[in-house]
């Protein structure tokens, strides 16, 4: 290992520092080997210089000590080396006045920069790096298919595996579908015929039928996929797009479902309408004079008993089939009863067409259909009961995802009560199929990365992640092929996927310090350990995203990256000098998400808003990644306070790891038994939920910390370490 | 007429003057919010042309909503639907009026039947037999009272030369006054004929 740092003095760091005492502190206490400034180390001139210090003078790693790490990325891009920076722009002349407490600040993160450099290591990228490319795509839904589509025709193959004799799923067995071009005003063939033909004939699309998948092993790029028909497959990456279910009308009792022919859900109509236009009733196959809609049948319903969420196209769904009759007979009364019309996209303009057409919509909650076809509401408008006579009435009941088995409760029936039967039968440790997040559906970062599960390699696309119609799935199924195409070609590398694309560093574990408790493998959020036969966990590389959270998790610190451990951060939180008690100055230390909270900082510093000096920021992974250990540390080295800056955990969270801060919070709502061993007051250390959005808020809360800080004094525990 | 069978929402696009727009409102109830006689009236617009998809034709066609529109044309600036909120309301109240069913003794009604009259005759208005016709509508006594009440306003009235005693006897008329009234009955039958009324 040869060290060497290089000071930069632009963007007023010379003016506002002594860069001579900080040269000094990197050779003197941070022992580095060559310790070059430079009046502006991002121009030509300075990058030049650091690659000369590598390549002639064999430097193998180098502390930059000038902008944020997030800063100048391209200028300071050496991936040969080990990269450690300071930051002294964003983290202290941007957010301090001139003087000793800025000095001191700098002073410290030039010592930390080194400490951590030395416990770097160039990432040599994972071992688990199958190479297949191909796309298994399960479902052959107008989602399955398009995906399929789009992997083909981006040059990749594609195989469909689907548990029907045919293709289409639900689209095929509509009459008409809502349009998606302007004008938006008449249902639109399905296009599904044409849409199998492609697939079809697609010389890189294979089919497999009447199929499902009996097992999912492996990990991106080299899946290992056996199916119902005992083949195996290899794929590089899946589309998992089962669809969805209707929810059963029969449980409905209040609406006479299966009591009378001429009660029908959305899917009955559909089938009648593919039968005869104009559309004639089951009972006595006489024209349809008056037909009635209840919405939200069993939808967005607050007793408990039924689906309580909105499944988004019923009501442009009832628009059409209302459509089918008025277009054919405008005689024909067609009243929609609603209690909110929701017509995403462009339904608006649907809605307006339907009106013109005579389609009558009454707000109203419906509360039973008799089996003669009396429909009971009460007029939300009117305000007042009253009942219509229909000759048919359609129930609009909602999408039930086919998401398989619910891992944290396998017995669990989905909302129809029937019984789990798992999808991709994954061979995980923890579990068949896909996390969820409400309700059934998968989960899937819906504020990021909207078609990411928690099952790297694996995308979600159509209703089984959320409840959707034809158009958005077609969306929801292109984004997630083209996600699942650059998994595979991530894999093929030993890169990680997003949100640290591109990071060659995985986790390694000193097998012989385990002590098997399973902490890694049960919280790691994307499955990425499994278990050997002596439980010793196993680590599938490329599944993992380099959270870190198993590292955060690990009581024994036997696990730790080539460019991120525990000894890396640790030695940070050493090395910064704590004044003794006699000075009065605090040290605050705070350990920021990269994702969030850290970018927020910057932020805040550019806008140049100001905070206290007494703060020393490491950025962290994720909160998921930190150890307890961390926090034990700082508190015997004499840190004053302790702020964890992370995302918002829970069903809206926002962490980019979906679970990092949720365990974090969890791990950290014990801290008080650590705190109370030391003889430390409960404000010693505080968890934070902060959005990258937050960057006059953050100074804010750091301030106020701050302030609580110098309330309660300083920490009890300086000078014992 | 059942519920909500659009027999009457039918009836009203033939019949009411802009009747074909009722069908477009989404019940949004911006209207009702932004009428400034909301409080004041039997119905919001948005209550009206929900009445009329449910077919409750004889209380659209008796109640007073429609005679209490100003014309601030607030409604019709904010509905987000464009509907011509006004004339409907006003489409309405003819309606109701032709057919007989509006509210007989409703202020406004009355102050447009004598209004109309007033102005049809001589093809101008005349504002002196106008004031006196309201204020005598009540009866004898009634009326005697209003002209006690407003006397000073009169008095000022004549004495800037702004109101004209003659015109009780010999009152202004257009230059063509069967011309207008001529005209006038040419509208009507139009109308009539397109809104299929007999006379
Ligand atoms: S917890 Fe994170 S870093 Fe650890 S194996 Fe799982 S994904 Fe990888
Ligand atoms: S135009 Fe008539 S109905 Fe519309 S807001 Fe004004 S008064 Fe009310
Ligand atoms: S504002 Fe327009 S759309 Fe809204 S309720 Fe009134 S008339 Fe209907």
């Amino acid at each position: 290992m040869k060290t060497a740092a290089y000071l930069c003095g632009g963007c007023g760091i010379a003016e506002q520092l002594d860069t001579a005492r900080l040269a000094a502190i990197a050779e003197r206490e941070g022992k580095v080997d060559l310790v070059r400034e430079h009046p502006f180390l991002c121009s030509a001139e300075g990058v030049q210089a650091i690659r000369e210090g590598i390549d002639k003078d064999g430097a193998t790693h180098v502390m930059l000590a000038a902008c944020s790490r997030r800063a100048k990325t391209e200028a300071f891009y050496f991936p040969d080396v080990a990269v450690a920076r300071a930051n002294l722009r964003e983290g202290v002349v941007w957010i301090q006045e001139k003087g000793e407490a800025a000095q001191e600040m700098a002073d410290d993160y030039v010592r930390m920069a080194c400490a951590e450099l030395k416990r770097m290591q160039v990432p040599k990228a994972g071992p688990d790096t199958g190479k297949s490319k191909r796309v298994l795509v399960v479902g052959g839904g107008i989602s399955g298919l398009t995906a399929a589509l789009e992997a083909a025709e981006a040059g990749y193959e594609a195989l469909i595996v689907e548990k029907e004799a045919a293709l289409g799923g639900w689209a095929a067995r509509l009459h008409r579908r809502i349009p998606e071009r302007a004008p938006f005003k008449d249902p639109a063939e399905t296009g599904v015929p044409a849409l199998v033909d492609a697939v079809t004939r697609n010389s890189r699309i294979k089919l497999q039928l009447g199929t499902t998948v009996a097992q999912t092993a492996g990990a991106p790029g080299r899946f290992r996929v056996t199916l119902s028909n005992g083949r195996t497959e290899e794929v590089g990456a899946i589309v998992q797009a089962s669809g969805f279910s209707l929810y059963d009308a029969a449980r409905l009792a209040e609406f006479s479902y299966g009591k009378s022919p001429d009660i029908v859900d959305q899917a009955g109509l559909e089938a009648l309408a593919k039968k005869s236009i104009p559309i004639r009733r089951p009972s006595d196959n006489k024209e349809v004079k008056q037909v009635v809609f209840v919405q939200c049948a069993g939808q967005r319903d607050d007793s408990g008993k039924h689906l309580p969420y909105c499944s988004g196209h019923c009501c442009a769904t009832s628009m059409k089939q209302a459509m089918y009759f008025k277009d054919a007979n405008p005689a024909v009364d067609t009243v929609v009863i609603y209690t909110d019309l929701r017509v995403p996209g462009n339904g608006e303009d649907f809605y307006r067409s339907a009106q013109a057409k005579g389609v009558t919509f009454t707000k109203g909650k419906v509360s039973a259909v008799e089996a003669d076809g009396a429909v009971k509401f009460r007029d939300l408008i009117l305000d007042e009961d009253t009942q219509i006579k229909a000759d048919l009435v359609v129930l609009a009941t909602g999408q039930v995802p086919n998401s398989g088995v619910n891992i944290d409760n396998p017995d669990e029936p989905d909302a129809n009560g029937a019984k789990p039967i798992s999808i991709l039968n994954l061979e995980y440790r923890q579990g068949s199929d896909l996390p969820r997040l409400a309700h059934g559906f998968s989960d899937s970062h819906f504020i990021c990365f909207p078609y990411e599960t928690r099952r790297t390699g694996i995308y979600t696309a159509g209703p089984v992640r959320r409840p959707m119609d034809i158009a958005q799935a077609v969306e929801d199924a292109t984004g997630a092929a083209l996600k699942a195409i650059q998994a595979t070609e991530n894999a093929a590398l030993g890169r990680a996927a997003h949100p640290r694309s591109g990071d060659l560093s995985f986790p390694l574990v000193r097998l012989d310090g385990c002590t098997q408790c399973k902490r890694c493998t049960v919280e790691c959020p994307f499955g990425a350990i499994d278990e050997d036969e002596k439980r010793y966990p196993v680590f599938n590389e490329s599944r993992c995203r380099r959270c870190s959270t198993c590292m955060g998790a690990c009581p024994v610190r036997v696990i730790s990256f080539e460019n991120y451990s525990v000894d890396s951060v640790g030695a940070q939180i050493k090395a910064v000098g704590i004044p003794d008690e006699t000075e009065e100055k605090p040290r605050i230390l705070i350990l920021a998400c990269e994702n969030d909270a850290y970018p927020a900082l910057d932020m805040a510093g550019l806008q140049r808003v100001k905070y206290s000096a007494a703060v020393r920021v490491i950025p962290v992974r994720c909160l998921g990644s930190v150890n307890q250990v961390w926090v034990t540390d700082a508190l015997n080295a004499g840190y004053d306070g302790i702020m964890l800056l992370g995302c918002k955990h829970g069903d809206d969270y926002q962490c980019h790891f979906v679970r990092g801060s949720a365990l974090a919070a969890e791990r950290m709502s014990k801290i008080d038994d650590t705190l109370k061993q030391l003889a430390l007051e409960n404000e010693r250390v505080i968890t934070c939920e902060a959005a990258i959005t937050d960057i006059a808020r953050l100074p804010r809360l750091i301030d106020e910390y701050a302030q609580t800080i110098e309330r309660i004094g300083l920490s009890p525990l300086k000078g014992f370490a | 007429m059942s519920a909500y069978q659009g027999d009457f929402l039918k009836e009203v696009e033939a019949r009411v003057e802009e009747g074909e727009w009722v069908k477009m409102c989404m019940q949004c109830g911006v209207c009702a919010g932004s009428c400034p006689f909301g409080p004041h009236w039997e119905h919001s617009p948005q209550k009206i042309f929900m009445m009329i998809r449910a077919g409750k034709r004889e209380e659209v066609l008796t109640s007073d909503a429609m005679w209490m529109c100003t014309s601030c044309y607030n409604c019709v600036v904010r509905c987000p639907r464009k509907l011509p909120i006004t004339q409907i309301m006003h489409g309405l109240a003819t309606y109701a009026h032709r057919l007989g069913l509006a509210p007989k003794m409703q202020p406004t009604r009355r102050f447009s039947v004598t209004f109309w009259s007033n102005l049809t005759r001589t093809g101008r208005v005349n504002e002196l037999k106008l004031v006196l016709q309201v204020y005598f509508r009540n009866g004898f006594a009634a009326g005697l009272k209003e002209f006690w009440n407003m006397r000073r306003v009169g008095l000022r009235l004549l004495a800037a030369k702004r109101m004209n005693p003659f015109e009780l006897v010999f009152p202004h008329r257009c230059k063509d006054a069967k011309g207008i009234q001529r005209m006038l009955a040419k509208a009507c039958e139009i109308e009539n004929r397109k809104r299929g009324f007999s006379q």
